[in-house]
């Protein structure tokens, strides 16, 4: 019951994030920018418009928004937001989740390569170029984590009551990891379509109508999940006595507040992402290596913390 | 000397039982699959010529692993190698092929002289070529002897198994034997070396110093980063493949050389799960591999080319082997459920219980392993999704792989069996795992009663005392409910019909297959990133037809095979340089020859009675 309400609250509130970053964006830059809800405008625009799909696609182009989407509403049904221990999230750790978000990936980059468009190609060259490096960041934040909790259970992001050296660096790491994976300057850019620079909008570029809306929303997922587990890590916090147990709180004002809690520490982050993705300039791709190598040793470091208890 | 050649030859502990099986459940669909797979390439003569060594290939893999005799492993050894070079060079009439043979067998004596080397040593100390009798001996043995066996051993099984930098054979030699061969080479042949190891170096001669396993941590790591950054670069898809079986055997030997390092350091417990993840991984790997050498086979069989540049939509011609390759694929890249994905995931997780474990340093090596265990798996997945864009999807580059056809029957059984293994060996981990506990714990002679996995709760040992949960048959149908609920949600909107129309061509002109991406533009970026290794270098020529006028321009990258231009070639040409400076003894007198003959012999008397 608790795991459908997490399953929704991330399908309703995702999306949120994505249109708060960019009114951030807007603001700052002077500008009054769109609503905060446009996302869930577009959403519902392409929903309701009509696909074209093109002629040299095969299955793999129509599979892959549900598998994309599988992949993240997996991820986000593993980590723990309202509930310690469900039966569902037994089904993997934090290791696991690594290897779940490639899956989306691994679709998303053959989809692109399936209607022959030279974009397509090119953006998931590129995804796939970025993402690989990611990897080794993102394991490592996961062992800085687990390290301090001494096992890579899921559980270890709700058990850490405490503030290190360790999280800190690895809450950095994966800040760097979300820029990356959720497309954002300085390694790509959402709001462009420029043919040479594009990554992530480049393999999507062939989709419309509701399969463009499955993979939109998936993103906005997957970022949500990403900000979780960095706020989870530099924001600690304890469930609250009466979900602990895995039982209903009585008090649905209590889980209320706690909801409200859960949002306001992940919209800290999502602002702190704006805040980057204003001040900084785009790189050029191959200066990606150079992020993404930062993004490593940061996390090494914060294994390294870890390991040395501090 | 009495039991120089004893009677009792065979052994069946749970290790051979196991190889036993790895090598049989790949050897048999490729033999099927040899059937429709021959006929029309090679004469009646020469099918029955290569059943013939097949049959000797595989019987003498298997006795290979299950005789309990040194000297007799090392005639098999021996079998083995000359059977799989005259599969390699089957392909008589191609120059490529009896150069990929040269270099094939010239290495893989390299290898058995080293191990001759070694099993020598151990031959000297024990007196015997018994393994149990060599077992006790090595245990009074002094420790430098060992070190030097171990290093001996390393060198020799490492040239089979392909560690860098002695991998050099092998991707020349995997991709020209004809497919079905390829598939038992890689999948099979190149594990037996791995059985060599664990055979010798963890149960024979016993773990010693905590620098073996560091050492084969060390050499693993970077046999994986080589090998899959080489696989990225290639075009030749069966090339790429053989690559990739270098990165494998990496990752397998992670798992090995941790189970040696903890045995060092008495983990016990650690020393037989980290054997667990690397021995699931053999024999995942074994299963994937096949399959991909098969789907790889299949796609030369109906395009008669291996080369990704000329292939490309070949999911319309070719549905079924196209889904067989894509379930190759995504077990190779550790994609959940899959079968690649549990042994990955028990590789990283021994990595983690060992940082958390583990002393000092170690530690935080152990940790930087599993960071490039990680860049390996990412790399991995950007190979085979290149592998299988571009060979499968868009449109099709070539004549060639425009009129391929679906191959018969026949093939597609073998196929489908080892994706169906792939599946089976993704959601039934525990009980394999059960399997491996038995075989892990027999070899490192470790009680394995308290180590206790269940279906979703691995609770590996009283001294890491957390539980993990882990379960592909639960992450396999959550993926499977939501994505089915996405599209319930997708079709409650109403029927969605579709608009089939062009790809967008940026409104110019019809887009073709040469607009497409390439296999080597989508390396691209991994060819700039890792130049500092690949050193990739480009020749351009303009061919004119006037001063004015140039009529065609001829492009091409390359990258610097590092290892053959710094390592092999200079080698080589220090090997010819000795052999002419010893040419000078050879005058052609018999008196001279018998003289020689002398020397040496009172040389031996000598070295007979000193040592």
């Amino acid at each position: 019951m608790l795991i459908i309400l997490q399953l929704i609250l991330f399908i309703v509130a995702a999306p949120f994030l994505s249109g708060l970053i960019s009114k951030v964006k807007n603001n700052i830059r002077m500008r009054k920018g769109q609503s905060v809800l446009q996302p869930y405008y577009n959403l519902a625009k392409l929903f309701l418009k009509r696909e074209v799909v093109s002629e040299t696609a095969s299955w793999i182009f129509k599979a892959t928004p549900f598998v994309v989407l599988a992949a993240m509403l997996v991820a986000a049904v593993l980590i723990p937001v309202f509930i310690l221990r469900s039966p569902l999230n037994h089904a993997g750790d934090f290791l696991a989740l690594i290897f779940i978000f490639s899956l989306g990936r691994f679709f998303l980059v053959l989809s692109a390569l399936d209607t022959g468009s030279s974009f397509g190609g090119m953006g998931g060259s590129r995804e796939m170029f970025i993402s690989s490096l990611l990897e080794p960041a993102l394991c490592m934040a996961v062992f800085a984590v687990s390290l301090q909790f001494g096992s890579t259970d899921i559980l270890a992001f709700s058990g850490m009551h405490a503030i290190s050296v360790s999280s800190v660096v690895a809450a950095l790491t994966l800040f760097l990891v979300a820029i990356a994976e959720t497309s954002r300057i300085p390694v790509d850019n959402q709001e462009t379509h420029l043919e040479l620079t594009m990554i992530h909008e480049a393999m999507v570029l062939e989709y419309s109508g509701r399969s463009l809306a499955l993979i939109e929303l998936s993103s906005h997922i997957k970022q949500m999940i990403l900000f979780f587990l960095i706020a989870q890590i530099i924001f600690p916090i304890g469930l609250p006595a009466c979900l602990v147990g895995g039982s209903f709180c009585t008090s649905f004002m209590q889980i209320f507040l706690w909801v409200l809690w859960y949002l306001l520490r992940i919209i800290i982050i999502a602002i702190a992402v704006a805040l980057v993705e204003i001040s900084v300039a785009k790189m050029r791709l191959f200066r990606a290596a150079d992020f993404l190598g930062l993004a490593f040793v940061l996390g090494v470091i914060a294994s390294v913390c870890a390991i040395l208890g501090v | 000397m009495s039991d120089f050649l004893p009677k009792q030859f065979f052994q069946f502990d749970p290790l051979s039982l196991f190889f036993l099986f790895v090598i049989f459940i790949v050897s048999l669909p490729s033999a099927i699959y040899s059937f429709s797979y021959l006929k029309g390439e090679y004469s009646p003569a020469k099918i029955r010529l290569s059943w013939f060594l097949l049959t000797i290939f595989v019987f003498s893999m298997a006795l290979v692993v299950s005789v309990n005799n040194a000297l007799v492993f090392l005639v098999f050894w021996e079998i083995m190698s000359l059977a799989s070079y005259f599969l390699v060079v089957f392909d008589t009439d191609h120059e490529k092929s009896i150069q990929a043979g040269m270099i094939y067998i010239v290495m893989t004596h390299i290898g058995t002289a080293f191990l001759i080397a070694a099993l020598m040593l151990m031959y000297k100390h024990a007196n015997s070529f018994d393994f149990s009798a060599i077992k006790s001996a090595c245990q009074v043995m002094p420790g430098k002897t060992k070190n030097i066996i171990f290093l001996l051993l390393l060198a020799g099984f490492g040239t089979k198994a392909g560690i860098v930098p002695l991998h050099i054979w092998l991707p020349y030699a995997h991709p020209q034997a004809p497919s079905h061969i390829s598939s038992i080479m890689s999948g099979v042949m190149i594990k037996t070396a791995l059985y060599g190891i664990i055979r010798f170096v963890i149960y024979i001669l016993g773990v010693q110093a905590y620098w073996w396993g560091i050492l084969l941590l060390i050499l693993a790591g970077i046999t994986c980063l080589v090998g899959i950054i080489y696989a990225l670069m290639v075009r030749d898809i069966k090339r790429l493949l053989a690559y990739s079986s270098v990165e494998n055997i990496g990752i397998i030997l992670l798992g090995i050389g941790m189970a040696m390092l903890f045995q060092s350091i008495n983990m016990p417990y650690l020393a037989v799960f980290s054997l667990i993840a690397g021995l699931y991984h053999l024999v995942n790997h074994a299963i994937f591999k096949g399959l991909l050498f098969l789907g790889a086979g299949s796609v030369y069989k109906a395009c008669g080319t291996r080369d990704m540049e000329k292939l490309g939509g070949l999911i319309k011609n070719m549905p079924q082997t196209a889904v067989c390759f894509l379930i190759g694929a995504m077990a190779i890249s550790a994609l959940p459920p899959f079968n690649g994905f549990v042994s990955e995931w028990l590789i990283l997780q021994a990595f983690f219980l060992g940082a958390v474990n583990a002393t000092g340093g170690i530690k935080v090596f152990l940790v930087i392993c599993a960071a490039v265990l990680a860049l390996t798996s990412g790399l991995a997945a950007a190979c085979f999704v290149k592998a299988f864009g571009i060979t499968f999807l868009a449109l099709p580059r070539s004549r060639y792989a425009e009129e391929a056809r679906e191959v018969p029957l026949m093939m597609r059984m073998s196929m489908f069996f080892l994706s169906l293994l792939v599946i089976v060996f993704g959601l039934a981990c525990v009980k394999i795992i059960k399997i491996l506990v038995q075989v892990a714990g027999s070899v490192m002679s470790v009680d394995i009663s308290s180590m206790h996995f269940s279906l979703n709760n691995f609770v590996l040992s009283p001294q890491s005392g957390k539980n993990i949960y882990f379960s592909t048959p639960l992450l396999g149908l959550m993926l499977l409910v939501l994505g089915l609920a996405g599209f319930v949600v997708y079709r409650l909107f109403g029927k969605n019909k579709a608009v089939i129309y062009k790809t967008w061509d940026c409104g110019y002109y019809k887009i073709g297959p040469r607009n497409e991406y390439t296999a080597t533009a989508f390396s691209k970026p991994f060819r700039i990133a890792f130049g500092f290794f690949l050193l990739p270098y480009r020749k351009t020529q303009k061919i004119r037809e006037s001063f004015y006028h140039v009529k065609s321009f001829v492009y091409e990258t390359h990258t610097t095979p590092v290892f053959k231009l710094y390592i092999y070639e200079p080698l080589l040409e220090l090997v010819f340089k000795v052999a002419k400076s010893v040419r000078r003894m050879q005058l052609g007198s018999i008196h001279l020859y018998l003289g020689y003959i002398f020397i040496t012999i009172v040389l031996l008397i000598v070295f007979i009675q000193k040592f």
